[in-house]
């Protein structure tokens, strides 16, 4: 991930509630341009949401990349999120269902990790987290 | 701002458009507020035109349901959409202890009913 400032895609800004809206917005359409059903794009929007959420909780701001990604003849979405906050202290437990440390529901990471197809996280104590997920079209 | 529809002793709230977290709290306390001032029995909003629904949002929406119970009025959400529904639950997002209707349709029939039982 040490080429994210090179990375192509469309680069939401994440701040404030709007910008979440924004983003699931862009996410949507991306996942449209790509012909991805009504369902896919949903879910890729709603995971969006999620991981820009955590960013403005738990970081205050940071920054959301979404691009199309391809394998071979296979085409999906990809969201990288990014911020430099305060980091995840135990990244083990962030991931097990129901834990959480901002009085949410606890669902967040373990949730998007079910509804995206690829997963990647890396964090490290106040230098931030990125978080790198894809979902590819069926 | 999202206009609150008064109908006998029904409130209704239609989201037309993506909702911000502030459009929701503020939707919220207005709910909240106008079942005192119109003495409202029930709350009807229609989630018909809302594309995702996060956890931040469920529990947004379960905290509303909450508060318009203990203001003496009941809460339905009408119009999730299926693929919404499909997210939320691949998600763990459950609305538990939320009442959920189809459409608004079926929502003002449940609340009526609801009324007309009550006052038996």
């Amino acid at each position: 991930m040490d080429n994210l400032q090179s990375a192509t895609g469309i680069r939401v800004p994440i701040a404030n509630g709007e910008a979440i809206v924004s983003a699931r917005q862009q996410a949507r359409e991306v996942a449209n341009s790509i012909g991805m059903s009504t369902n896919e794009a949903t879910m890729i929007a709603t995971a969006v949401s999620e991981l820009a959420r955590n960013i403005i909780d738990y970081a205050g701001e940071g920054e959301l990349i979404i691009d199309v990604a391809t394998n071979g003849a296979q085409r999906g979405v990809l969201v990288i999120v990014c911020d430099q906050g305060p980091g995840i202290p135990n990244l083990d437990d962030a991931m097990l269902q129901g834990f959480s440390t901002s009085g949410g529901l606890g669902l967040g990471l373990p949730g998007v990790r079910r509804i995206m197809d690829e997963f990647d996280i890396q964090t490290s104590r106040n230098e931030g987290t990125t978080v790198m997920v894809t979902k590819w079209k069926r | 701002m999202i206009p609150i529809l008064q109908q006998s002793e029904i409130l209704i709230a239609t989201v037309e458009s993506a909702l911000t977290d502030v459009d929701l709290q503020k939707l919220s306390k207005a709910l909240v507020g106008k079942v005192g001032q119109s003495r409202a029995r029930g709350v009807i909003l229609d989630l018909t035109a809302l594309d995702v629904l996060d956890s931040f949002a469920s529990r947004m929406l379960r905290d509303l349901s909450d508060m318009i119970r203990m203001r003496g009025a009941e809460t339905v959400i009408v119009g999730i959409q299926p693929e919404v529904a499909f997210s939320m639950v691949q998600l763990g997002i459950t609305l538990e202890n939320v009442t959920t209707r189809l459409d608004l349709e079926e929502g003002l029939e449940y609340l009526n009913k609801a009324s007309r039982n009550g006052r038996g």
